[in-house]
């Protein structure tokens, strides 16, 4: 294919004038030509002509080749004239739609679907152009937070490098050849009743779909529907089946629970429900009465993170604990090793009947889920904080196994027709089934996908997929709860959503997406009048009693197989599997927002590593940045080593996304292929890895070189029985700031409005959220690795990671840094031409175009929140990364310094509305693009001179605490001091000397 | 009709130890030799040499700053934390070297030291070329130097003015005045010298060019009188500028609340610090000049040796500084200032900071020795380690300590770029070219000062 | 002689002790209208020729005066008056701060008045004056001595003065024609 590709590069082009002449020359009698390219009978001509009069050719033409097709139709613009196209006219309004007020955004409720399950989110627009996602308060998933993803996905849809045609093999063609395709494909099928098709899809909860596949699986009752999830909960659904006889899904109630007990399982993360278990789980941490968490985890995750208490463990060993915290609660009959860990937290979990909560992570094996089902009903806690439904997701139980059958179908040729809908399996299948060969023996290959990626590049057809927010859907979440998806632009590319391509398949296969999702709804709404409940459904972002009711099981008396796993030491390396943290899948490779993003722990950009922990890199002897070479199973990876603090002994952490070959600009050739060394039968966890270390070294880009605080104090941290006990703990750490009447200068007065940013260190998971949601809302580009290398990156909230204590297990701790608004702003006295000054409400102003760039602002500002273009940074040549860009916020050129600006354009919209309806600014009414999408609600803004304001409330706790305020800057944004809860009977985490160093 | 070619006496006396000048020289030698380098002697191959470098590098210095207004400062190694790097450290390190230029021109003068007359205008041209030099680099470190302007109080449409609260607005105020106040100073200075090329040249373009700067020079007495107050004026002014220059240049640092910089000790220890650099730089280019045109009878033992004591004596007061620093840090009980003092001695960058004690306060000791004072090899080679001396020591406080403030989340690296470097050596080629066009087309030692010193010049009282 | 007119007479010396010498003899004499030339500043000659010029220094101490209120008006006006910005919660009037510009002007334009100043005073640039007309006269930068006796001093008479200056022991004795 790539051949035909460089054959067409060499006759795209202008015509040729000279070999013009020569044929004019050969002309005879009344010959005439209409222009060069019919002359020459270039290929562009050609093509015209296939385009106009469906002349069959036989050259190919690949996407890239568009610009030219489109020159040559302009240049034979005369000839358009006679065919039988129908004539479109455009109108202006004539009666402008009076929701659409040029300059006023509106939102439009819809979801982000993430792994299959649906998180509501609402998308802000500007003149029927999409430039922001929010959280959707009234989703049970969302409960208005989001996470970096659904952040993110807005770039996707704007992304210049989408695959923006249909093609078979290369040639662009029209939709309704690939009809013709399908129609064909069904023909030959029908004798053998479908025996040859094949749907090959990601986890699916989109009703609609469902029907849609469910109704051609009627008709071809021997087609079969398989589904591939990369970071898939195959494991969930098992465990559920081993301990309950059937394959449920356990949902839970963070807030309910006093206790909970994590075993691999960051909630706190990722996970369908991840804003909504953030939200419910911080609602409980706040200082009078504060839950208690444990986290077992062999990789450190955000989860383990906030964990009161800690311990990394390979899987091996979590199985066992758990064995032993089952035996020690009374939930299973068997021996097993117990320590004073285990015994401590099987008591705090029996004194916390009904209100304690065992949750298991996808990658652990069932077993281990079914223990904890086990746990959680012997504790009473089933039914309470934790419930159980049917499945949210489609498709056959078990993605993995169904996965692997397919292979072997496809290898045996049994599988004639395969249709793959979304996913981009040949990148992420398991390296031992060999799905890419097995694709050679496969007929007919059809790909949807957003993007003409490894899939696409083996499959005969591709169409361009058309992004969530351009096309009608639907989906569920992790509850259940349907969110219908409703595009907010038409197609950009004009691309086809699942339902258009799975319509092929049925005998109406020229509906529209918007047809089929309404028709599947009409008569299931709630509500006698259709049409009113299609347009609350719509409104709300959700259909109202959709979620799955809560169904009681019990737990089989027979599902522990009783044979007393001991942890054997000597099983030699692990390899740990995850999905990467800012790019999940490679679904997000191409974003580079997310590529970016400092990935929370290891605050790493654009490169996945090997994660490896400090005593077991010892051992190997190894260092942050060399290249091994890992081996698993004869399969060999190369990969930069990563020191992990808090990783567990002899495991190895790779998170797969990442070495696409095929995904666009942004994200070919950026890390490691970590599937590589994935293999069917150990997804998650794979023994006897090998490591052999080479002697070059790559350089990694990460955001921040230093582990510990160095015996300083930006995070503040206390136990809540301390803050109970005396609540001016806080206030006494670290060092004093000068007293208001330390100073020779007249304070300057502050007026009506001050406004002011609290962070709630408790509440703050350290998920990133804010980040990406104030670069979407900020226009804040993309810098790429080297610039981030060199310390460079532009986000305007970071989020710093520090380490306390040893680094075999130390505790972490995250910390959201925004400009701290000082009243005495040290960066504003430096700079010379006045292009930083101070607002009358207290906001340090950065005035772009005053700036002429000495970077003495940044110098001279202690907590280094301000950021320079050192290049011309903005993409300004790009058209189509011009409609992402907020119009509210100023896009900045080379040469100045920026940074937070509190959402100033957000601040002055309120104001707008105020004054139009001559009222004061309420409070709450104002919330910054951070604050919005944090889904822990740890940040608050509001204005400070006014007692009653939710940010004063917070700012007059005594919890509260500024960053160096000692330096008498009087920052405008401060801290919560962070209240952890540990169980007295535990000893603390070791305080073994502060994580020195890192690597610099 | 007395048109001699410049014979020193025949059998030529060796200089005695303390003497300034060697004997033998009258009146009419003594400007014949002097303004014959300017004038008639054939420029030797060192020159061109010498030249050619300087030029070469000049170039290098232009192609450099078009690829950087082109691209922008990302070129250099300079980013968050660290948002200074050569840039500014070469700006200081220039505008330390330019300061013994006014110091021995004004300063001495004041004293009353005969002694400075005869290298008291090259080392005010060093000034001002190293002023120029430094001066490059504020102008190009902005991120859009198109803009620099702004930094002036001029009325603009924009209605906004500059921030006299930033030592960045006091920088330009300061360098400017300095800039100019010594190119008066110098120029000033030169008039007499240059109605003597006047009256001695003998090509039509030098009687010109001559003239018209001499500005029509005759040595009357009433001019002599007013010209000697206006020299002393003038030195008394240059006297607190060039103290004010540095103290304002280290408000750069010390008015900011970065630990490293945030330090009261600032204004004197860089001022000394100025004056030390720019002795050894002096010394850097007498020592050479001396011999190429040699010179050695104006430029003489003692010159050096009091230069050199000149060394000593900073070297001394610098290394207290240095020692106060340390001391404030660890009294002071701060952690972050404590933490800059341990940072610098034993983090990523400590190699600096041992190598700055070394070349600044160790090997500076050896001028206690009269030997060493009156080695030329071993005092050119002192001065050059001062020279590196004093921009690691920029280094060590520029960018050390930006690269580990307060929160060490924000804690980084810098290393210079090759364009960092291209632009460094381009201004040292600047500085050389400067430097040599100077000396071919000026008198570089101020002959009418020296006539002053000639024995012959007393008056004899008793015959009155 | 040519018919030009004459602008005085000059006599050259060899060394400055003889200059200073003549000069005080010819002011005991009673010329006044004379001048001496010598290729560097003698204090002596100074004297002999009494010159007691105070202006320069008032003229450098009016322009630093100036410079300085300039300097902080300036200052005051931009930060205050004009364009009063709230920076990092400063006082508008940040006297210390403004203090430094200040000074700054002041040695400026000090500077600039000592420069024209003593040009001014001194009346150069002056490129023509009659002296020049000597040929002999391109010594003076050099390493001779003159001392010139204006035609205008009313004592003045061709030959009396001539033979008056060869008494003083010249090396010759010349015509300076206007």
């Amino acid at each position: 294919m790539k051949s035909t590709v460089d054959s067409q590069q060499s006759t795209a082009g202008g015509p040729d004038i000279a070999e013009a002449r020569t044929k004019l020359g050969q002309l005879r009698g009344r010959e005439y030509w209409r222009s060069l390219e019919e002359l020459l009978e270039t290929e562009d001509f050609r093509e015209h002509l296939h385009r106009e009069f469906r002349v069959p050719i036989e050259s190919a033409v690949n996407r890239r080749e568009l610009l030219t097709l489109m020159g040559a139709s302009i240049a034979l613009a005369g000839l358009t004239g006679c065919t039988r196209q129908p004539t479109e006219r455009i109108f202006p309004y004539v009666k402008a739609p009076e929701e659409l007020v040029p300059g006023e955004p509106l939102f439009y409720a819809t979801a982000h679907v993430h792994g299959g399950y649906a998180r509501g989110i609402l998308a802000k627009s500007y003149e029927g152009r999409p430039v922001k996602i929010e959280g959707n308060e009234l989703h049970p998933a969302s409960l208005g937070g989001t996470d970096v993803f659904a952040q993110g996905s807005i770039l996707n849809m704007y992304d210049p490098d989408r695959s923006q045609t249909l093609t078979e093999r290369g040639q662009i063609r029209p939709w309704s050849a690939l009809l013709a395709a399908a129609r064909l494909a069904l023909e030959k099928e029908r004798a053998g009743r479908g025996a040859g098709i094949r749907f090959l899809t990601g986890t699916i909860t989109s009703p609609t779909l469902e029907k849609q596949i469910g109704e051609v699986l009627a008709a071809f009752p021997e087609a079969k529907w398989v589904a591939w999830e990369p970071a898939g909960r195959d494991n969930v659904a098992r465990g559920a089946l081993l301990a309950f006889g059937e394959p449920v899904e356990p949902r839970y109630a963070f807030d309910r629970a006093d206790v909970v007990l994590s075993l691999e399982a960051d909630f706190l993360g990722s996970g369908p429900a991840m804003p909504r278990y953030v939200r419910d789980f911080v609602s409980r941490r706040k200082a009078e009465g504060t839950n208690r968490l444990y986290a077992v985890e062999s990789t450190p995750t955000l989860t383990g993170a906030k964990a009161d208490h800690r311990r990394p463990m390979s899987p091996a060993e979590i199985e066992a604990f758990a064995t032993a915290v089952a035996v020690a609660v009374g939930a299973i009959a068997s021996a097993a090793v117990t320590n004073q860990f285990v015994e401590a937290v099987a008591a705090d979990l029996e004194a916390h009947r009904g209100s304690g909560l065992v949750l298991v992570g996808e990658s652990q094996p069932p077993s281990v889920h079914a223990l904890a089902h086990a746990i959680n009903e012997t504790l009473g806690n089933a039914g309470k904080t934790v419930t159980y439904s049917g499945p949210v997701a489609g498709g056959p139980a078990d993605q993995a196994e169904a996965f692997a059958g397919l292979v072997k179908d496809m290898e045996s040729g049994k599988v004639s027709t395969l249709v793959i809908v979304e996913g981009n399996p040949v990148f992420t299948a398991p390296a031992d089934l060999g799905f890419a060969k097995a694709m050679e023996k496969v007929g007919l290959r059809i790909h949807l996908g957003l993007y003409d990626d490894e899939t696409s590049r083996l499959c005969h057809w591709h169409v361009a997929q058309a992004h969530p927010l351009e096309a009608w859907s639907d989906a569920r979440a992790f509850d259940g709860t349907v969110t219908i998806l409703q595009p907010l632009i038409a197609p950009l590319f004009g691309g086809k959503s699942a339902h258009e391509l799975l319509a092929a398949f049925s005998d109406q296969p020229e509906r529209t997406g918007h047809d089929i999702v309404k028709d599947y709804w009409n008569g299931r709404l709630p509500g006698a009048d259709f049409e009113l409940a299609w347009r609350k459904a719509l409104h709300d972002g959700l259909v109202a009693g959709s979620a799955y009711p809560a169904k009681p099981v019990r737990v089989r008396q027979d599902f522990f197989k009783s044979e007393i796993r001991n942890p054997k030491s000597d099983i030699g390396l692990t390899l740990l599997f995850r999905p990467d943290p800012t790019i999940w899948d490679g679904t997000y490779a191409n974003n580079g927002w997310l590529q970016e993003l400092a990935k929370p722990l290891t605050k790493l950009t654009w490169d996945n590593a090997a994660l490896i922990a400090p005593s077991t890199a010892q051992k190997l002897g190894l260092t942050t940045e060399d290249v091994v070479e890992l081996t698993l199973d004869g399969r060999k990876v190369e990969a930069p080593v990563w020191v992990m603090p808090g990783q567990a002994e002899n495991c190895v952490t790779v998170h797969f996304g990442y070495g696409r070959t095929r995904g666009g600009r942004v994200a070919d050739g950026k890390g490691f292929d970590a599937y590589a060394l994935r293999s069917s039968n150990a997804l998650w966890a794979g023994l006897g890895l090998e490591i052999r270390k080479t002697l070059r070294r790559a350089t990694l880009a990460t955001t921040q070189h230093q582990y510990g605080m160095e015996g300083r104090d930006p995070v503040r941290a206390v136990t809540a029985e301390e803050y109970r006990k005396d609540p001016a703990v806080v206030a006494r750490m670290g060092e004093q700031p000068p007293g208001p009447k330390d100073t020779l200068y007249p304070t300057l007065p502050t007026g009506s409005y001050a406004w002011g940013l609290s962070i709630d260190l408790s509440s703050c998971v350290g998920c990133n959220a804010c980040v990406i949601a104030c670069q979407s809302e900020n226009n804040i580009p993309v810098v790429g690795k080297e610039e981030v290398a060199r310390g460079r990156a532009l986000q305007w909230i970071r989020v710093d990671r520090y380490y306390k204590g040893g680094l075999d297990n130390p505790e972490t701790v995250h910390q959201p840094v925004t400009c701290m608004h000082c009243e005495n702003a040290p960066c504003e006295v430096v700079c010379p031409v006045n292009a930083t000054v101070h607002s009358a409400e207290g906001l340090n102003q950065m005035v772009y175009n005053r700036c002429v760039g000495t970077r003495y602002c940044s110098n001279n500002c202690p907590y280094k929140v301000r950021r320079f273009n050192f290049f011309l940074y903005t993409d300004y040549t790009t058209e189509i990364l011009k409609m992402v860009r907020n119009p509210d916020v100023t896009v900045r050129s080379r040469g100045v310094m920026e940074k937070c600006s509190y959402c100033v354009q957000r601040i002055n919209r309120a104001r707008y509305a105020a004054e139009k309806e001559d009222r004061p600014i309420k409070d709450g009414e104002i919330v910054t693009a951070c604050q919005q999408a944090c889904p822990a609600q740890a940040i608050t803004f509001g204005n400070v001179s006014d007692p009653e304001s939710r940010v004063s409330k917070a700012k007059a706790e005594s919890r509260n605490y500024g960053l160096l305020t000692e330096l008498g800057t009087r920052p405008r944004t401060t801290y919560l001091a962070l209240l952890s809860n540990p169980n007295p009977a535990l000893p603390a985490a070791n305080k073994a000397g502060e994580g020195h160093g890192g690597h610099d | 009709m007395t048109e001699r070619t410049p014979t020193p006496p025949a059998e030529k006396p060796a200089t005695p130890p303390g003497a300034i000048l060697a004997p033998g020289y009258t009146f009419t030698t003594l400007t014949d030799k002097l303004a014959s380098i300017a004038l008639s002697r054939r420029t030797p191959v060192v020159w061109f040499l010498g030249a050619a470098v300087g030029f070469g590098l000049t170039m290098m210095l232009l192609a450099t700053i078009t690829y950087l207004v082109f691209k922008g400062v990302g070129i250099w190694g300079v980013n968050v934390p660290v948002g200074w790097g050569f840039d500014i450290l070469n700006f200081v390190w220039w505008i330390g070297i330019g300061h013994a230029g006014t110091l021995i021109s004004a300063i001495l003068l004041l004293l009353r030291q005969p002694w400075r007359n005869s290298i008291n205008r090259f080392a005010e041209a060093m000034t001002i070329f190293a002023v120029a030099c430094a001066g490059l680099y504020p102008l190009l470190h902005t991120g859009r130097p198109w803009l620099d302007y702004w930094l002036l109080p001029y009325p603009n449409t924009m209605g906004m003015w500059p921030n006299f609260r930033s030592p960045l607005v006091w920088d330009v105020f300061a360098v400017s005045t300095y800039a100019t106040v010594s190119l008066l100073f110098w120029y000033v200075g030169m008039i007499p010298d240059l109605a003597t090329l006047r009256d001695r040249a003998k090509k039509l373009w030098a009687k010109v060019l001559y003239g018209a700067l001499a500005m029509g020079w005759r040595g009357s007495a009433r001019h002599w009188q007013r010209y000697e107050t206006a020299s002393l004026l003038l030195a008394g002014l240059a006297t607190p500028l060039v103290i004010s220059v540095h103290s304002v240049v280290s408000f750069d640092f010390a008015a900011g609340v970065v630990p490293g910089w945030h330090s009261t000790i600032f204004p004197p220890y860089f001022v000394a610090g100025a004056i030390y650099a720019g002795f050894a730089m002096v010394l850097t280019l007498a020592i050479p000049l001396r011999k190429v045109y040699g010179l050695e009878d104006f430029i003489t033992m003692k010159h050096l040796d009091n230069m050199a004591k000149i060394l000593l004596a900073t070297s001394l007061i610098v290394a207290y500084g240095y020692g106060v620093e340390a001391f404030m840090a660890s009294y002071s009980g701060n952690v972050y200032e404590r933490y800059v003092m341990w940072n610098r001695m034993n983090g990523p960058y400590h190699y600096m900071y041992w190598a700055l004690l070394f070349c600044n306060v160790i090997a500076p000791q050896a001028l206690w020795f009269r030997k060493v004072r009156r080695n030329i090899p071993a005092l050119f080679c002192l001065a050059m380690i001062v020279n590196v001396g004093m921009w690691l020591e920029r280094y060590v406080i520029i960018v050390v300590s930006l690269s580990r403030d307060f929160l060490p989340s924000s804690w980084g690296m810098y290393h210079g770029t090759r364009f960092d470097w291209s632009m460094f050596l381009g201004t040292i080629g600047l500085f050389i070219a400067l430097l040599f066009l100077f000396i071919r087309m000026l008198p570089m030692i101020s002959i009418f000062e020296m006539r002053a010193i000639l024995p012959e010049a007393k008056i004899r009282e008793e015959e009155a | 002689m040519s018919g030009a007119k004459l602008y005085g007479l000059m006599a050259e010396f060899e060394d400055p002790t003889a200059l200073v010498d003549a000069t005080r003899r010819a002011r005991e004499e009673g010329f006044t209208k004379l001048d001496a030339y010598s290729p560097y500043p003698i204090e002596a000659l100074t004297e002999a020729l009494d010159i007691h010029d105070r202006k320069l220094p008032a003229v450098v101490l009016g322009g630093g005066i100036l410079g300085g209120l300039a300097g902080y008006a300036l200052c005051y006006w931009c930060s205050v008056i004009e364009y009063p910005l709230n920076v990092g919660g400063k006082p508008f009037h940040s006297a210390p701060a403004f203090i430094i510009p200040t000074f700054e002007t002041t040695i400026l334009f000090a500077a600039f008045a000592a420069v024209l100043g003593m040009l001014g005073l001194n009346g150069l640039p002056m490129p023509y004056h009659p002296v020049f007309n000597v040929p002999r006269f391109a010594l003076a930068s050099r390493d001779r001595f003159f001392l010139c006796i204006e035609a205008k001093d009313p004592k003045f008479d061709h030959d009396d003065t001539w033979a008056f200056l060869t008494k003083l022991g010249p090396r010759v004795v010349m015509d300076v024609e206007e």
